[in-house]
């Protein structure tokens, strides 16, 4: 009897990376968000190595004209050349947001931990606060700060300040609520039986396990401190000799750009705010589906 | 419901003009800005009084206006004030009261209001309820799509596209302003009043297109669990036709939490529609707030951010208590 060697047949087991981009084909949202934030991300860095800022401030360029080949975006009333207000308008307004966003999401996963970890007097404080405020529309506080700050002192660090401010009530919320359901989960008991103090818990066991939301949360923090910092600048609360995309479109409806025909003037800003939105609303949808593995569709 | 109940939200709608009231009356005091000598500062380089006038004239107003007595004093008279529903005064258009601007505005606002959110609210919802559900035609379902798509871009700049294209490039609809200029207001005249509709269809259509596309999604989500409940295969057992179905199982049940979601969002549409008024420079509560913005007339801006929390938060609690009507299963606790 001879035997027979069966030779083992390779289990083909994808490389990471194309695990990762098959993950990715699934998730479209994700991808497209991504890419267009990519691409706007590349218009900024380009335009900020290669254009003069002062350029995009009053007086840079002859007022008031089209689109050409050597003012490509135009040029404002006020002589700005408005493809480096883009460009600087674009970074600014990016910051902002990132800037509100960061904080907000930090207060928010603090505030959010207490609550939920340590429950009784501290959580029905926190949930307490949170529900009062959230029926006052944020932005109109927001339009009581910013209003009460001098014009002149207003800068974009001020902006995101304003917008934080009243920011941060949505993330606690989410956070708490995650917080509350990981708790219960058995490997919090095994770690609390185990005499893992409250902090190893919170920073080894829960905290990792939360990060897809507390990524989910940022953007879309992200998203509304954008939104709400472009709303003050379209009422004209903003910081006004700023290229700030919403300071942008006020100045043009102020001035009349489309009765004037002055179209390309409000238009190119709402068109990048769309871009910068639309993307965002995006990537939260899909880190969403990437977070909650219910709503995940399968291959 | 239990009156019991019904006292608790009031509790809580009372607690939240409280709060709103505070953070407008103690954030403004925070800064060092002195509204009315800035103000009067202001009428002094254009009148040419002299400082020692400027001094004398800001005294008599702190005095009329009670700035000189304790700030705790100021506080509870400001809270007495607001439970008279008493603004103050505007210092721009003085001796117009902030209500007075308010009353003049609001008209504008609240039709603009109520015609979107209803038309934004309906449509919406028949699409989110005709796209889950499976025995619509094809091209029906995909009727939602769009609005879906849209659903990132908010009524402003929705507004700022309008304007470019419809606007501007096929000069079908007016650029903005409440009535072509030259036009003497006349209620009674059918020409007048169609160029209030022209000038107002621009603006609702910005706010509507934004935001039919959240309407279509909760809907949506919806329609599905619901399609998946007993009751819903028993009715289609029975023999029901789809029509009725649709209407009174599928549709009914869905949108019960669609109008808790209507409360949560009036925050929101409300600001949107302001932020559009503005925009479209309409003579509502926006153009008011923006022009104040403006002219630095600040007892506006905070009696109108004030009005609109309150009437917000006051709708809010309406629409909560007046869920059992809508919901049978709520009336039994």
């Amino acid at each position: 009897m001879t035997t027979v060697a069966i030779s083992q047949p390779d289990v083909l087991r994808p490389s990471r990376l194309v695990l990762v981009l098959r993950y990715l084909r699934r998730n479209q949202s994700l991808v497209v968000g991504l890419l267009v934030v990519l691409a706007l991300a590349v218009f900024t860095i380009h335009g900020m190595l290669t254009i003069d800022p002062k350029n995009a401030y009053p007086l840079a360029a002859p007022p008031k004209l089209p689109p050409s080949a050597k003012y490509p975006f135009g040029t404002d009333f006020f002589g700005r050349d408005l493809y480096a207000a883009m460009v600087v308008g674009l970074w600014q307004t990016a910051l902002i947001g990132i800037i509100a966003g960061a904080i907000g999401t930090l207060i928010g996963v603090f505030l959010g931990f207490t609550s939920a970890y340590f429950g009784g007097a501290i959580d029905a404080a926190i949930k307490g606060v949170c529900q009062i405020l959230t029926p006052i529309p944020a932005f109109l506080i927001q339009v009581v700060i910013a209003g009460s700050i001098d014009k002149r002192e207003v800068t974009i660090y001020t902006m995101a300040f304003i917008v934080v401010l009243l920011a941060w009530m949505n993330p606690t919320l989410v956070i708490r609520a995650q917080v509350l359901s990981m708790k219960e989960r058995q490997f919090v008991s095994v770690a609390k039986l185990s005499g893992m103090g409250d902090l190893g818990i919170i920073f080894q066991e829960i905290l990792p396990n939360l990060l897809p939301f507390i990524a989910a949360a940022f953007v879309g923090q992200v998203f509304s401190s954008m939104f709400a910092s472009f709303y003050l600048a379209v009422l004209g609360l903003g910081p006004l000799r700023e290229p700030l995309l919403g300071n942008t479109i006020w100045a043009a409806q102020s001035q009349g750009a489309f009765f004037n025909g002055w179209w390309w003037w409000p238009l190119e800003p709402a068109i990048a705010m769309v871009l910068i939105l639309g993307s965002l609303a995006l990537i939260n949808m899909g880190l969403d589906e990437l977070a909650n593995p219910r709503i995940r569709r399968t291959e | 419901m239990s009156l019991k109940k019904i006292l608790g939200r009031l509790l809580f709608l009372i607690l939240v003009i409280w709060a709103a009231s505070t953070i407008t009356f103690f954030i403004p005091r925070l800064s060092p800005r002195n509204p009315i000598r800035e103000r009067f500062a202001e009428l002094a380089r254009i009148g040419g009084f002299s400082p020692q006038d400027l001094e004398t004239i800001v005294a008599s107003y702190n005095t009329k206006f009670g700035l000189d007595k304790p700030l705790i004093q100021q506080y509870f008279d400001y809270i007495a004030s607001i439970a008279r529903f008493d603004l103050g005064v505007s210092l721009n258009k003085y001796p117009k009261t902030v209500i007075d601007l308010i009353m003049e505005s609001l008209p504008w606002t609240i039709t603009l209001l109520l015609v979107t959110t209803i038309l934004s609210f309906v449509i919406g919802n028949l699409l989110g309820a005709v796209a889950a559900w499976p025995r619509a035609p094809g091209w029906l379902r995909s009727l939602a799509t769009p609005f879906v798509l849209l659903m990132g871009v908010p009524p402003v700049l929705m507004g700022v596209l309008l304007l470019f294209f419809i606007g501007f490039r096929l000069k079908l609809l007016p650029l903005g302003s409440a009535y072509s200029t030259g036009l003497v207001p006349d209620w009674s005249s059918p020409a007048f009043i169609w160029d209030v509709i022209k000038h107002q269809i621009m603006p609702a259509l910005a706010l509507i297109l934004g935001s039919v596309g959240g309407w279509v999604l909760s809907m949506r989500g919806m329609g599905v669990t619901i399609q998946g409940e007993d009751y819903v295969l028993f009715a289609e057992h029975k023999g029901l036709s789809g029509y009725v179905i649709f209407k009174d199982y599928y549709l009914r049940n869905a949108l019960l939490p669609q109008v808790t979601g209507l409360a949560l969002a009036l925050g929101t549409v409300v600001t949107s529609n302001i932020v559009v008024e503005s925009l479209f420079g309409l003579p509502g509560l926006g153009r008011v707030l923006s022009q104040a913005i403006q002219a630095n007339d600040f007892l506006v801006i905070y009696g109108i951010v004030l009005f609109i929390t309150i009437a917000v938060a006051t709708l809010m609690v309406v629409v909560e208590l007046l869920y059992p009507l809508l919901d049978p299963r709520i009336r039994q606790d």
